[in-house]
């Protein structure tokens, strides 16, 4: 489908960077999670790659460390010049409101937005839509009346069904005020086997606002096929650059050989 | 110094650390006198235009402004602040500052992803100094659901595409306003806001 708005918009490379007790962490297979590096540092050397905008994902676990993300979201805003969004541990306006406070773009619920769908409607009335990203698991099931799409909303991490139809979970969000949907696929997710171009294909088709699309990317054609196949507006990386198998602008410099509209920095 | 207009919404510390990263000395303020007597005033921010305009009148701000604008003092408007210096808005059809004539006009249907959200080139129509030592090539960073219309073509600096194509950066006399986020568009952002903290407020004829 033509999402119209002209070839001349560059599609989005998005970095996520997963922060626990400030540090940036990644899970690996076996070892569970190894931390990564100083976040700061991190969306430093990334931005001096070109990355179009950066997520930090908050996994810490206990609600009382919150302040060293607070006080790392500020240290990111004073050292790069870049829309970056924060998610994990977000239930409440309140918390929406410290976080942008400290200087973050945007702001992203996932299984908050599940359970009280208000969130959205609320963070959008307070902050605009433009700063309200809703996140969303998606698995693939067997379509029944519930599921029409063949695509189930799973939430806590993907651990929880919720016999919501992602499909018009994504419609539903857009209708109460997202101005972004971040469509991961729990199936595609860590395989490095590329993006799930259908269901990110049905998502874009269903919504008007910007889609990212999340989960097994592995390499650039990955990114190719997701931007050109299932025209998704941008697309999310970690695991591709946090462990040094391509830069930000190797990734870029693939896609626009490919004739993909990217930003380049001059 | 440059005085950032503080009207409780949008992106004021944004712009504040963008400037500071550049040792340009800034404050955020709403406070009729800093703004009157700051060298330079920039009008950052997102959110509605109805919600904005509320708040620069309930706060006494439309005055200031007015003032600001007429006694010369460079003015940089960014995103909203690039459509309340027009006449009115679309946006819950709210009257605006009137500073350079026009409107903010909502995208038309057949753009089908709304709000314009990334990177996006600028095409100069008219050299401008605050687009001093920048490569045509670079983008910035937009988040937007409405555009700039001005009336007049004199007022038009930049144009972008986008389905239409738009005033991406508009002006006249001292007041210069972009439509993009300079303080989120990277280098070429930071550039574009030096080259506002150096502008005297004057644009070469040519």
């Amino acid at each position: 489908m033509d999402r119209g708005g002209g070839d001349m918009l560059s599609k989005r490379i998005i970095v996520c960077l997963d922060v626990r007790d400030g540090q940036t962490t990644k899970g690996v297979k076996f070892k569970g999670n190894v931390d990564i590096g100083d976040p700061v540092a991190m969306a430093e050397k990334y931005y001096e790659q070109g990355v179009d905008e950066l997520v930090f994902y908050d996994i810490t676990a206990s609600s009382d460390k919150r302040n060293i993300m607070i006080d790392v979201v500020r240290n990111v805003a004073e050292t790069i010049f870049i829309p970056f969004s924060v998610g994990g541990g977000i239930r409440t306006v309140n918390d929406m409101h410290d976080v942008l406070n400290a200087g973050a773009e945007k702001i992203s619920i996932n299984s908050a937005a599940v359970l009280k769908p208000e969130l959205i409607s609320r963070g959008a009335l307070e902050f605009g839509s433009q700063c309200i990203v809703v996140g969303m698991d998606a698995k693939k099931v067997e379509i029944t009346p519930e599921i029409p799409s063949g695509y189930e909303v799973w939430i806590n991490g993907g651990r929880t069904p919720m016999g919501i139809d992602a499909v018009q979970w994504a419609q539903k969000s857009q209708d109460l005020g997202a101005g972004e949907i971040c469509l991961n696929s729990i199936d595609a997710d860590g395989t490095n086997n590329g993006y799930e171009l259908t269901v990110t294909s049905l998502i874009t088709d269903a919504v008007t606002i910007p889609v990212i699309a999340s989960g097994g990317a592995g390499k650039p054609e990955h990114l190719k096929d997701v931007f050109n196949r299932a025209h998704a507006d941008a697309a999310l990386i970690a695991s591709m650059v946090h462990f040094d198998h391509y830069t930000v602008g190797k990734i870029k410099n693939y896609l626009s050989s490919e004739g993909i509209a990217i930003r380049d920095i001059f | 110094m440059i005085a950032i207009i503080d009207y409780q919404a949008g992106n004021q510390t944004s712009v504040y650390r963008a400037l500071v990263h550049l040792g340009i000395p800034c404050i955020i303020t709403a406070e009729s006198e800093e703004i009157l007597t700051a060298e330079r005033v920039i009008f950052p921010g997102v959110g509605a235009a109805g919600k904005a305009m509320d708040v620069i009148f309930s706060r006494g701000l439309g005055p200031v402004i007015r003032e600001v604008v007429r006694q010369g003092t460079p003015f940089l408007g960014i995103c909203l602040g690039s459509q309340i210096i027009l006449d009115r808005s679309e946006e819950n059809n709210t009257a605006c500052l009137g500073l350079i004539s026009g409107s903010a006009r909502k995208f038309p249907d057949h753009v089908k992803v709304i709000p314009h959200m990334g990177w996006n080139t600028i095409t100069v129509k008219r050299p401008h100094p605050i687009l001093a030592h920048l490569d045509p090539r670079s983008q910035f960073y937009f988040v937007h659901s409405f555009y700039p219309e001005p009336t007049h073509v004199d007022a038009l600096i930049a144009v972008t595409d986008y389905g239409i194509e738009f005033a991406s950066v508009i002006g006249k006399a001292n007041v210069v306003a972009t439509q993009f986020h300079p303080e989120k568009s990277g280098p070429p952002g930071l550039q574009l806001l030096k080259n506002f903290s150096e502008w005297t407020g004057e644009v070469a004829t040519c």
